[in-house]
């Protein structure tokens, strides 16, 4: 195993050091100097030959070494990762791209590194303060109306359409709306965050109530069970891959609502008033910082809940062996 | 699924219609109740000087220039003053500005759908790239897109793209996502005994995609493109957010939070959630039409 990877690393190494030496020859040459468009395609071509070979390097020493499956879905990709990085910085150093258009990797960790204060005070104003709040006041509604709606069918036939009909709008244009009740502040951010988790949930944990199957629910009846002893045992737990559906859904679209709500008005902290202010002054450095902030925060949300799921729907098909 | 529930609870007559309707007509009074006191800050002053009375609350409250929530017909006068009232090649109309959003809708969509596509073909015929680029795509859309929206539009502009495809590329990425994924599916959705059947007619990999692959794929392609693009839409308006965009729904809702015009923005609201459902209504009537050509049974 540890030969698979030791292979692996060291052709990623000769392939990149061959594209940084084709990537320098070019940036040399006169009609490619400056002309990212031109560079830009080569460096995607050269990219893509990379990964693909990376691919089937790694995917024929897994073979040969005969070990399980699982690694392989862990290694090729991360490889798949380091590859772009540093294919990245080799571009950025080796074309000259101006920072104002794309800092290197090294440039955003740096950054990264020097104000951490001032992104984890944008952190706690946008994720703490408004995204996670909002994520739970709107799950849990839009699951409470679902239960609501699984009760009275009259109610479920009348919102369910309108429902499916919202969740196909442009829901962000509603922030400025919420910005101008709710004030400046995180609150009209969680309210965003609300409005835009709401529906995800309502519908899949509709559709979620609606997915036992028949012989389970006779079997129910025929034990005598009342509506909230079915719902127990029986409804809710075939409902949590639904529901777990919409929450992962709606972690991303939290994130989305909160950051888009900050472009409408926000005190001076968060991370979407950080973004849109760094790049009017040109400091797109700290933009990536933020971004890199975002995606890992969103990363680890997303899957501290796919292990939340593995553990509450162990028996679901997609987690047998 | 509605038999389903029906059977555990009565065999009442189903149907949409009626309960959708009752929905919508009790929102709608439950807007024109809140819109009195939600708009008291700014009407009571008037309806005091107005005399007060049931009569003058109403008719005050419920025609503010600039309310804090305007009621439903306030914004069908607004919507009907933007829409018809005006040229559409005109600034203050609205047709213009949802012309300049759909403009770059349409392009990303279509863009992100033939990037989606050749993707999954990709990914269906070669096992590395199933393998490389699959966790990639998937944590692409952990990315808060929308949210960096802002960037990537100053970043590209500077390239001297024209605004028009620098808006399309944040719909391409979102829409390319699940054209991928159902396509995906899709492709691989012919079972073994008719793959089978293509390998020994010794079709080769280009016609048993062509052929029996595609064909199976496209129920999966018509349920990603609704969800795309009405993404697409999303994105499209969310890009128009940042940098002063000067046309379009988003720099129509953002002038509106400037200037405080709530009719405007609520005008532009509801423009946008038509043209979302005239779109994904298009993409509806097209897979039927479709269904139809292909000889599918309604």
């Amino acid at each position: 195993m540890s030969r698979a990877i030791g292979t692996s690393v060291a052709v990623l190494a000769v392939l990149l050091a061959a594209s940084a030496v084709v990537m320098a020859g070019f940036a040399a040459v006169e009609p490619f100097k400056g002309g990212y468009w031109a560079l830009s395609f080569i460096f995607l071509v050269l990219g893509w030959a990379i990964a693909w070979a990376l691919g089937w390097v790694v995917d024929v020493l897994l073979a040969r070494a005969g070990s399980p499956e699982r690694v392989g879905n862990l290694l090729v990709p991360a490889l798949f990762g380091i590859a772009v990085i540093v294919s990245w910085e080799i571009y950025v150093a080796g074309s000259q791209i101006p920072v104002v258009l794309l800092p290197s990797p090294s440039e955003i960790w740096a950054k990264l590194i020097t104000s951490l204060p001032i992104l984890g005070a944008d952190f706690v104003q946008t994720i703490v303060r408004a995204v996670i709040p909002g994520w739970i006041i709107g799950c849990l509604a839009g699951f409470l109306v679902a239960l609501l709606c699984d009760r009275v069918d009259f109610l479920r036939r009348g919102l369910l359409p309108l429902g499916n009909l919202v969740a196909a709008l442009p829901i962000v244009g509603v922030a400025p709306i919420l910005v101008m009740w709710f004030g400046f502040d995180w609150p009209s951010k969680a309210a965003m965050v609300v409005v835009m988790t709401f529906f995800p949930m309502l519908i899949n944990a509709l559709a979620g109530l609606a997915a036992s199957g028949h012989m389970e629910r006779d079997l129910m009846r025929s034990y005598g069970a009342s509506w909230g002893q079915t719902l127990i045992s029986l409804r809710l737990p075939a409902a949590m891959p639904f529901v777990f559906n919409a929450l992962k859904i709606n972690s991303t679209l939290a994130l989305i609502g909160a950051i888009v709500a900050e472009f409408f008005g926000t005190p001076i902290v968060g991370m979407g008033f950080r973004m849109s202010t760094e790049v009017g002054r040109q400091g797109l450095d700290m933009v990536w910082a933020e971004i890199a902030v975002a995606a890992l925060a969103g990363s680890a949300f997303y899957g501290l809940l796919v292990a939340l799921e593995r553990g509450v729907t162990f028996w679901h098909p997609s987690y047998r062996k | 699924m509605a038999e389903a529930v029906a059977a555990i609870s009565l065999p009442a007559p189903k149907g949409h219609a009626m309960p959708v309707a009752v929905v919508v007509a009790v929102i709608v009074v439950i807007w024109y109740g809140a819109a009195i006191p939600m708009n008291a800050v700014l009407a009571d002053p008037r309806i005091a000087a107005a005399g007060g009375g049931f009569y003058n609350t109403l008719a005050i409250s419920w025609s503010l220039d600039r309310p804090v929530i305007p009621v439903p017909h306030q914004i069908a006068v607004e919507l009907w003053n933007s829409v018809f009232l005006v040229a559409p090649w005109k600034v203050k109309s609205l047709l213009y500005h949802l012309w300049v959003t759909l403009s770059s809708t349409l392009i990303g969509f279509g863009l992100g759908t033939l990037l989606g596509i050749a993707l999954a073909i990709g990914i269906v015929h070669v096992r590395s790239l199933e393998k490389s680029l699959m966790p990639w795509i998937i944590a692409s859309q952990t990315i808060p897109i929308l949210a960096i929206a802002p960037m990537i539009i100053v970043v590209l502009g500077k390239t001297g793209l024209p605004d028009v495809l620098t808006k399309a590329v944040i719909s391409t990425y979102l829409c390319f996502f699940p054209v991928t994924i159902g396509m995906v599916k899709g492709l691989r959705s012919p079972d073994r005994l008719a793959l089978d059947l293509m390998r020994t007619y010794s079709a080769n990999a280009a016609q048993a995609l062509w052929k029996l692959r595609f064909p199976a794929a496209v129920p999966f392609l018509f349920a990603s493109l609704k969800v795309a693009v009405a993404i697409a839409l999303t994105g499209a308006i969310v890009a128009e957010l940042p940098t002063g965009a000067v046309a379009g729904i988003g720099a129509r809702l953002l002038q509106g939070s400037y200037y405080g015009q709530t009719l405007q923005i609520w005008a532009a609201l509801f423009v946008a959630a038509f043209a979302a459902a005239a779109l994904v209504w298009a993409v509806g009537v097209t897979e039927r039409l479709n269904q139809r050509r292909m000889g599918g049974r309604p």
